[in-house]
């Protein structure tokens, strides 16, 4: 492959609200819940996309890992049916459903055929509403979880990125993994997951969407049935968090032949009047094409690295300018130069009338490319509800591209590059480094 | 259940399958190119792709990684797109582009609105004989430094790769799909520009290549327009032919341990040589997909799942995987993970028990009905990821198999009985052609607990 496919830039691209010839129609069920709903008959299923707001960042205070324990047992296990029963039934049903945990939301996706829908919606809400928390379900992926968190600590990427958001966000639940630790996980009792459950799956922050084979009046009866008998409040949203890091570089020591950095400092708010702008600037500098400044100089001249990346990361409680980079051990010293020089200069002169074009022009032209399914464009409507965003952005969206100017660019490249403030931390055993901190 | 522990890319069923024949259009160029159009009107949309009939596996002895060193040189222009102008020109679209290799193909390909169709085609035709890696080695050199960086990226800082890369290694004797699609390191620092322009020059003409358009287009607008961009290329009268050295009689087991201190979690992999789908004949390929299924698909109702997960602790996962795309003989593997507590012979006994069982008590009929339904469902599902089914279909051209190959693969699963999974299970499960690895910390000498 010739670019690594960067995760986080394509989640963050999802997220934001996007234009195409999708026509959405505004839903509320009899029961009050609102659902925005794009009718598509041509293939007979149905994709159904829901989310909590607040995710794991509700953990209760000692109980870091809950929310996410928690949505990993609710289909081990739903009302009559222990585990193997309820995999049993989806199975024969031909349905799928997931439920994950994010720091700001708890999702639950799920796909079903027209011609099981009842069925399929039956067993679905049992595991919303019903789950049975049974003991041996519980040992059994607390020990995958506890699998994986030691996995997570020989992990240099996984540890780069968790050592800065450590030493970012101080007491907050940003600071720590949202599967928590081993002891945090070992603690956790069946009374802290249905407290858990019923800190994040309320009506009050609830957010739905549908795509596929269904009309409005039957998703307004299918989401009444589903969700009616959640309850009506959950716990209150985090505050904000505070960041705590200054710039400097942080090595954490890691026999591996290859150092891995993620680097990052304060960002800016998703609904800043200045987002686009930001926007437009991160995708010269570092948006990950081969475009960008950052694959120019690091990769295309150099030759140091097989990906470099920064991106935007507007969380709900803090937001953040971020950026990762891996290259060999001796040669991970010079790739933090080049990034730094890179980032300088964007700060100091922004970018040039011909990168300001190609953004534009890329930025307009990918957008009616997102909504290519059922999948993606119930996944993007979701998004859209949760960011605010009216259904009428998508005719819009375009527009407030276009709009930035070189000017708007330079001005906020010289508010939000701060080269001094970037903190770098490094995992692995890099040669020739200047280390502070 | 939290699929947190990614060890492998399995290829689900659901990725192995179907599609609708009505909306798939095939023919071939005068100079040989196939072309496979698929039709999806939902969003002005369309995804492009050349793939060619060679990979990794093509490779000469000692030149490691060439095929995928020349998939990224790819990207370094031609005399009438020099440099970055390509990719520039995708990106000025509003599209994305990408390349991937294989032991068996290499491909390439562009997302972008279905009105720049015609513009993709003019670039990736030019390049298909025209890349220009200029008269100095530097851009060439840098370029293979990425490339190590990937190893490192993907191979060298990852233990589990390293292990699966020695097991890879171990199970195929003779034939070159033991040798890593990226490469040997040390074959990898030695790869030319000569190298890449000879591979290049032998394989990349348009009778080795298929084109696949998919999206929202017109199957007799997308013949006009390949005539117009890929017919006026010459075909190449020197192709190779694509016979790999063959594997030998596999008469004795293999087993390897790998350890490394970069390993949270040991566990255990076996993996057996098994047939791939044949062109024409798919019956044993498609009872060997069941047979995965059955044994270690979905953790909770999988046989694996069942006896070491559920009704003992023995396992935290386990997994069975097979995917039949191959030219040559492919492989079917299992995983199991030991619970705290469980060391790994006990974890491999355990595993054999459980196989062993399995080829006394045969297949459970309901589980056996319950993943036809799914296989059903997937012809459903599937048609909703456009850039999946140009995938499906590009895979299976470059590997030797038709269209009607293709579309026959459904049915093929939809055959498939108990009793044949039974012997396919008889005549794979042979110790012989078998490779079982440990992967596990240097300081935990195997101990029972």
């Amino acid at each position: 492959m010739i670019r690594f496919l960067c995760k986080i830039a394509v989640a963050l691209a999802l997220a934001l609200p996007a234009q195409a010839a999708v026509e959405i129609e505004e839903v509320t069920s009899p029961g009050g819940i609102d659902a925005w709903l794009v009718e598509a008959h041509e293939i007979p299923f149905v994709s159904l996309e829901i989310r909590f707001k607040g995710g794991a960042s509700l953990d209760a205070p000692g109980k870091r890992g809950a929310i996410n324990l928690m949505s990993g047992l609710l289909e081990e296990g739903a009302g009559e049916m222990d585990a193997r029963a309820f995999a049993t039934a989806r199975d024969a049903l031909a349905a799928s459903f997931s439920f994950r945990a994010y720091n700001d939301a708890m999702s639950v996706s799920a796909q079903f055929l027209t011609e099981n829908r009842d069925q399929a919606v039956t067993l679905l809400r049992a595991a919303l509403i019903e789950p049975r928390f049974d003991d041996d379900a519980v040992e059994r992926v607390r020990e995958q979880v506890l699998s994986g968190l030691r996995s997570d600590a020989k992990d240099p990427d996984k540890i780069a990125s968790r050592t800065f958001n450590e030493m970012a966000f101080g007491a907050h639940p940003y600071a720590t993994a949202i599967d928590g630790t081993e002891d945090s996980v070992t603690s956790l009792t069946v009374d802290d997951l249905r407290a858990a459950k019923d800190r994040v799956m309320a009506r009050d922050r609830l957010y739905v969407s549908a795509v596929g084979d269904i009309t409005g009046a039957e998703l307004g009866v299918l989401i009444d049935r589903l969700l009616g008998d959640l309850p009506a409040t959950g716990a209150p949203m985090p505050d904000a968090a505070p960041y705590d890091l200054a710039g400097g570089v942080t090595v954490v020591p890691f026999k591996t032949p290859q150092s891995v950095a993620v680097f990052g400092h304060r960002g800016i708010k998703r609904d800043d009047p200045d987002f686009f702008a930001a926007y437009v600037l991160n995708h010269a500098l570092g948006a990950g094409g081969f475009g960008s400044r950052l694959m120019d100089e690091v990769r295309e001249k150099r030759g140091l690295t097989y990906g470099v990346y920064s991106y935007l990361l507007p969380r709900d409680h803090a937001e953040l300018v971020m950026g990762q980079v891996a290259s060999a051990n001796d040669r991970i010293a010079e790739a933090i130069k080049v990034i730094r020089a890179e980032w300088a200069k964007a700060a100091s002169d922004g970018i040039t009338v011909k990168e300001l074009d190609a953004a534009k022009t890329y930025l307009t032209g990918a957008y009616p490319l997102r909504f290519d399914g059922n999948g993606p464009i119930a996944d993007i409507m979701v998004g859209m509800q949760m960011q605010g965003l009216g259904v009428d952005y998508i005719a819009t969206r375009n527009d407030k591209v276009n709009a930035v100017t070189l000017d708007d660019v330079r001005r906020v490249a010289a508010e939000l590059l701060q080269p001094d403030d970037l903190h770098f931390v490094v995992v692995g055993e890099p040669v020739g480094l200047d280390v502070s901190n | 259940m939290l699929c947190r522990i990614g060890l492998f890319t399995i290829l689900t069923t659901l990725l192995a399958l179907p599609l609708r024949a009505e909306g798939v259009t095939s023919f071939t160029l005068d100079n040989g190119m196939d072309v496979v159009v698929i039709e999806d009107h939902r969003a002005p949309v369309v995804v492009h792709m050349v793939w060619y009939r060679v990979g990794a596996a093509d490779e000469k002895p000692g030149k490691s990684g060439i095929a995928h060193f020349l998939e990224h040189l790819m990207f370094k222009g031609t005399d009438a797109h020099p440099g970055k102008e390509f990719g520039e020109l995708v990106e000025a679209n509003g599209g994305s582009d990408n390349a991937f290799t294989s032991w068996d193909y290499t491909a390439y390909f562009q997302r972008v609105a279905a009105d720049r169709l015609d513009l993709m085609m003019k670039l990736e035709a030019d390049r298909m004989t025209g890349l220009q890696l200029g008269d100095k080695d530097t851009g060439v050199k840098t370029e293979r430094d990425v490339i190590l960086e990937e190893r490192n990226q993907r191979t060298e800082n990852n233990a589990g790769a390293l292990f699966n890369e020695q097991t890879r290694a171990a199970q195929y004797m003779n034939h070159p799909y033991g040798v890593p699609i990226i490469g040997w390191k040390h074959e990898m620092a030695a790869l030319s520009k000569e190298d890449a322009l000879e591979f290049y020059e032998t394989y990349y003409a348009p009778n080795n290549a298929i084109l696949v358009v998919a999206g929202d287009v017109d199957p007799a607008e997308v013949r006009v327009m390949a005539e117009t961009h890929y017919g006026p290329i010459a075909p190449s009268t020197k192709l190779p032919d694509r016979a790999r050295p063959a594997e030998p009689p596999q008469l004795a087991e293999r087993r390897l341990t790998y350890a490394d201190a970069r390993v949270a979690q040991p566990y255990v992999l076996r993996t057996y040589l098994a047939p791939e789908r044949d062109p024409g004949d798919q019956s044993e390929a498609a009872a060997l997909v069941y047979l995965a299924d059955l044994l270690g698909g979905e953790g909770a109702t999988s046989v694996l799942g069942e006896k070491l997960q559920f009704e003992t602790q023995t396992a935290i996962y386990t997994s069975a995987f097979y995917s039949g795309l191959s030219i040559d003989d492919t492989t079917f593997g299992f995983v199991v993970v030991p619970a705290p507590g469980i060391g790994l012979q006990e974890a491999e006994d355990a595993l054999d028990k459980v196989l062993a069982e399995f080829m006394e008590t045969g297949v459970d009929q309901a589980h056996f009905d319950s993943l036809k339904m799914q296989q059903r469902a997937s012809d459903i599902y599937v048609r909703d990821n456009i850039q999946g089914l140009a995938r499906i279909y590009g895979a299976a051209l470059a590997s030797g198999f038709s269209v009607a190959d293709v579309q026959g693969w459904p049915e093929a699963l939809q055959a498939v009985t108990p009793e044949d999974v039974m012997a396919a299970a008889e005549r794979l499960l042979d110790r012989r052609r078998a490779v079982t690895g440990w992967l596990t910390r240097p300081e935990t000498q195997e101990v029972t607990q």
